[in-house]
């Protein structure tokens, strides 16, 4: 089929190229444009029939013609994968970025990827020590889950994300997760910032990039993300490996979409944003999980940026809808100096139930957790009433959890950004400050722990 | 024209065939690969076709063959205890013939159809049989008996019936006029199956769950609404309802949503003992679990093979519940197709028909009477995921326009950790009216009182913090300081209830009135001790009452509770004498 050229083209219009007059096109397939000085352009066919074909541009259409050359590749868009990709940087549509040789390829996948059976995925309860205690006591990170960042321009959402790159690990194993980290329209000092990170810490031998800049191509994008999974789900399900997949920022990909809607001139959903969003976004965060009978698994750190620190907004609000919970970075920590800034209220990982308690982290864990948790959260609720009452006008116990909420972000929070703390470390640590609150305050917690754990009742 | 037509035009899960005689919802096969789809509009000689399947790669020109069926399900032994996806597929099946990846053109059965069944005929050659009519008996699972009914559309006399082994394609019974029967038939699913007449309910739903029995009861047969964003608890609820509610049939559809939750759902419910029988969950249950990445259109489908299947069991006289997580899917995946065919949106991009569609779904919910005069059920509880948590969105509005129930999930108390966190000043249920007579003739005749008094306690709780917002609790009257007390052992002890508690997670009904009533009676034995001089923070901190409020996580509660409530109402008595 390929080697035929058309120059057929009707309209070009934002990302789309639109022609008539062609074989039978497949939907999906791949598209090359020559333009008339030579460049050479790569595409996907979106829609096709008898009569008009449209073909969404990756690199975009400018000084596309109508003049321009059309080749159909015969075959919908595929990554050459094997294992020489571990250590690897690509550019957002797969091409070596690195100076590199191209890969050789095992086998071609088709990006799109097929959806796990339900049935044949396995229950994700291997719990991932992060290092980072607001993760690993309120919401603990399972092998095979997708746990998103939602953040906000100007917080360090990229410090933590890689830090829990270089310090996560399963308890009491050295094994290493392999990392995929996919870039989508981040500017070229982030990116320099994560590569110089990875390779400091000699991690990047052990990762590969895919790398769309805030320069290159946003059509780019919509692609990125399903090669960086493409090549996740290889190294996951055919050979074995563990796979921490970290894409940011979600929310460049999502404008993206919104660019290619409005193009197609598509009814559009919330704030311009295609319906069809919630589907699309699945498709990316269901590629997350463990399947029965292979060894590896892909967990997934999205990243994405509320706009206006809007948690309502479309693109946090689906990615919500889908994901096993969120860690939510927040601007007021932040600016009180603290380093993680994760507010736990609104933080939530929906599979803590199955990776937490005796026989993985401790048997206090669930205990403990709830009860840090109410406790702050009290903490926090008084300082709203201190600013109207004053301080003298609360009792004892007030008192007691006022300032157990400062001391909570201060000593529990933060951390330093190589500091790896182990969960029974952050669950002494817990105890420790918990203890300046009266027991009989402590509701939450058994009395078993309490005998067993509490610095009054340890020797 | 013939059945066969040429694909025209692809885009995404719809395609356009030509030159094909089609009727609406017509099913037909795309493609070399034989992809199902289903019409879905006529255009002169062109057919549009909503392709269940991924479409990449697929080509103008290619063929396209008219079934001339439209959707259906296969009904009969073999669908309990089944796991399917959106039309049907058994997704074991679908494992054992393409790996853990879900590919395409794969075709496969309902359910075994060689597998041997055991018939026991209720008819004789002879009788007079009306469609409906149960010919025979097939013990499907340890607790459910497969009623094997004449086809809707059939009836006549008896010429034979067989006895003994079958398969579900073997004839068992042949009528007068030649009609031959066997235990499978099958049904389309966007028609509902027909009834004699709808009754009112009469009878709730008992779920296990307190907010839900007690304050906000839902009929078998009735229609409820779960809305909450997200984190706020709805997969939760809708699980414990498919464990614990009291039908005897369970339909649980995941549509739409997360693969790991539906892992956790299969896994877990074969492990599940029903409360009400003492068997296996999963020998009452149908799922069907159509994941977000699943291709849009099966999901759009998975609700209708749902509701098929849950009137098919109520028609054997059975009350069925069926639990749809997230009727949002559902509809943004009609909201996608109809965007393809570039329908006029109507509010928010979603078809204009959104809300009939909504209705006529929720619709076939009720209590009946079958065709052959039993009384069966299909009770409907379908979550809701608006954008934002904001219920003014049109799927929400949809469904609380049709549903009688409203049990709205609320962020703040999920963030509290007040778990089911189901707001008790919104939610409403309008059935109390008719399911009273049916709590004092059952429960106890003061029932309906107790529960007006509860949830008036907690109407004057919310006035009340508001003022204890702007000025303390320690500056209100020891009344109402009372009362506040009082709302707090109904949130701390009776609404709250953890679903994932061995004994709480599921609460007896006659245990949730005592429960109810020994709140009152602290209410009672403390306001009449403070007017004999008690003070409010003895009454509250007699030992007593803690111990009454955490037995609720003991075995054998219900046998204790009583003469705990005597215990404590003496020692609240008693705080009058230390004065």
């Amino acid at each position: 089929m390929t080697g035929k050229e058309y120059r057929t083209i009707t309209d070009v219009k934002g990302p789309l190229v639109f022609l008539n007059k062609t074989e039978p096109v497949a939907f999906g397939e791949i598209v090359t444009l020559r333009l008339s000085n030579g460049t050479i352009k790569n595409g996907q066919v979106l829609d096709t029939s008898d009569d008009m074909v449209i073909v969404q541009v990756f690199e975009g259409t400018a000084k596309i013609d109508r003049q321009a050359g059309v080749t159909f590749m015969g075959d919908v868009f595929k990554l050459p994968v094997s294992e020489d990709l571990v250590g690897r940087i690509l550019d957002g549509a797969g091409r070596p970025r690195d100076g590199g040789p191209e890969i050789v390829a095992d086998e071609k996948a088709d990006i799109i990827g097929a959806a796990i059976n339900p049935y044949s995925r396995q229950s994700p309860n291997d719990f991932i020590q992060t290092g980072v205690s607001a993760i690993d006591l309120c919401t603990s990170l399972v092998r095979g889950q997708k746990l998103p960042i939602f953040s906000a321009s100007g917080l360090p959402h990229n410090d933590i994300a890689l830090q829990i790159a270089r310090q996560a690990k399963l308890k009491d194993s050295d094994e290493d997760f392999i990392v995929v980290f996919c870039a989508m329209g981040i500017t070229a000092e982030e990116y320099n910032f994560f590569r110089s990170d990875l390779e400091r810490t000699g991690a990047l031998e052990n990762a590969v990039l895919f790398v769309n800049l805030a320069d290159d191509p946003a059509v780019e994008r919509i692609i990125t993300p399903r090669l960086a999974l493409t090549a996740a789900e290889y190294l996951a399900f055919e050979k074995d490996y563990h796979v921490l997949v970290i894409y940011t920022d979600m929310t460049n990909y999502c404008d993206a979409l919104r660019q290619i809607g409005a193009a197609r001139e598509e009814v559009p959903g919330r704030r311009g944003y295609p319906g069809y969003m919630y589907t699309d976004l699945a498709m990316l965060y269901e590629r997350a999980g463990i399947v029965k009978g292979k060894k590896g698994s892909i967990t997934q750190f999205p990243i994405l940026t509320m706009p206006g620190d809007d948690i309502t907004h479309p693109i946090p609000d689906l990615s919500g809808y889908i994901t096993e919970g969120q860690i939510v970075i927040s601007r007021e920590l932040h600016q009180q100096g603290i380093y993680p800034p994760i507010n736990v209220l609104p933080s939530l990982s929906r599979l803590m139930g199955s990776c937490i308690g005796e026989k993985t982290t401790r048997e206090d864990h669930k205990s403990v957790s709830d009860q840090m948790y109410a406790a702050y959260a009290q903490g926090r609720e008084l300082r709203g009433l201190v600013a109207i009452v004053g301080e003298d006008a609360l009792n004892e116990r007030d008192k007691q959890l006022l300032d157990f909420s400062g001391v909570f972000e201060d000593k529990f929070l933060r951390q330093t950004r190589d500091e790896d703390r182990s969960i029974e470390e952050t669950l002494d640590l817990c105890w420790t400050l918990m203890s300046s609150i009266d027991t009989k305050y402590l509701v939450r917690l058994d009395q078993k722990w309490i005998d067993k754990y509490h610095p009054d009742n340890k020797a | 024209m013939s059945n066969e037509g040429l694909i025209y035009r692809i885009s995404g899960p719809v395609v356009t065939a030509t030159g094909m005689s089609a009727a609406m919802y017509d099913v037909v096969r795309v493609g070399h690969e034989g992809l199902m789809g289903e019409v879905i509009e006529l255009h002169g000689d062109k057919a549009v076709i909503q392709v269940y399947e991924d479409t990449s790669g697929i080509r103008p020109g290619e063929p396209v063959l008219n079934t001339q069926e439209t959707l259906s399900v296969s009904l009969g032994p073999g669908l309990l205890t089944q796991i399917y996806d959106g039309i049907q597929r058994p997704l074991p099946t679908l494992e054992k013939e393409m790996g853990v990846f879900i590919t395409r053109g794969v075709d496969a059965d309902a359910f075994d159809l060689e597998k041997i069944w055991t018939f026991e005929p209720q008819v004789a050659a002879g009788d007079e049989v009306v469609a409906g009519q149960v010919i025979g008996h097939v013990q499907e699972t340890e607790t459910i008996i497969h009623k094997i009914m004449v086809p809707p559309t059939m009836g006549g006399k008896v010429k034979s019936i067989e006895s003994g082994d079958f398969n579900v394609t073997q004839t068992v019974c042949v009528l007068e006029d030649g009609t031959e029967m066997q235990m499978m038939q099958k049904w389309p699913v966007r028609t509902p199956r027909p009834f004699q007449q709808k009754y009112a309910p009469d009878t709730p739903l008992i779920t296990g769950m307190r907010i839900l029995d007690f304050l906000f009861p839902l009929a078998k047969g009735g229609a409820a609404g779960i809305p909450g964003p997200f984190g706020s608890g709805k997969t939760v609820t809708q699980q414990s309802l498919a464990k614990y509610s009291d039908a005897q049939l369970v339909v649980y559809i995941g549509c739409g949503e997360r693969g790991n939750e539906m892992t956790e759902v299969l896994d877990e419910f074969p492990h599940l003992i029903d409360p009400n029988t003492g068997k296996p969950l999963m020998e009452r249950t149908v799922m069907i679990a159509n994941t977000s990445n699943m291709p849009v259109a099966a999901r759009e489908a998975s609700v209708y093979t749902g509701i098929t299947i849950a009137e098919y069991f109520r028609d054997m006289g059975y009350d069925v519940a069926l639990m749809a997580d997230s009727t949002s899917r559902w509809a943004e995946a009609m909201r996608e197709i109809s965007s393809r065919l570039e329908e006029m949106p109507g509010e928010e991009g979603y078809p204009a028909y959104l809300s009939s569609r909504i209705a006529e779904f929720y619709e076939r919910a009720g209590r009946v009477e079958t065709l052959n005069g039993d009384d069966g059920s299909v009770t409907v509880i379908g979550a809701v995921s608006p954008p934002g948590g904001d219920i003014s969105e049109p799927v929400s509005q949809g469904t609380l326009r049709i549903v009688k129930v409203f049990w709205g999930l609320d962020a703040g108390l999920a963030r509290q950790r007040h778990f089911p966190a189901i707001n008790w000043l919104n939610s409403y249920s309008l059935y109390p009216q008719s399911l009273d007579q049916w709590f004092r003739d059952n429960i106890s005749q003061d029932f309906p009182e107790v529960r007006t008094q509860i949830s008036g306690l907690l109407q004057i709780e919310s006035e009340l913090q508001e003022i204890v917002q702007l000025v303390g609790s320690d500056a209100l009257p020891t009344d109402q300081q009372l009362t506040l007390e009082v709302a707090r052992m109904i949130r701390e002890f009776f609404l709250q209830q953890n679903g994932f508690h061995d004994v709480d997670a599921y609460c007896d009904i006659h245990l949730q009135y005592r429960m109810a009533k020994a709140i009152m009676s602290f209410q009672d034995a403390a306001k009449s001790a403070m007017a004999s001089g008690a003070q409010l923070n003895d009454v509250v901190n007699v030992p007593s009452r803690s111990d009454l409020m955490r037995g609720r996580f003991e075995k054998g509660y219900i046998d204790v509770i009583e003469s705990m409530v005597e215990t404590m109402t003496a020692e609240i008595a008693a705080t009058v004498e230390d004065n």
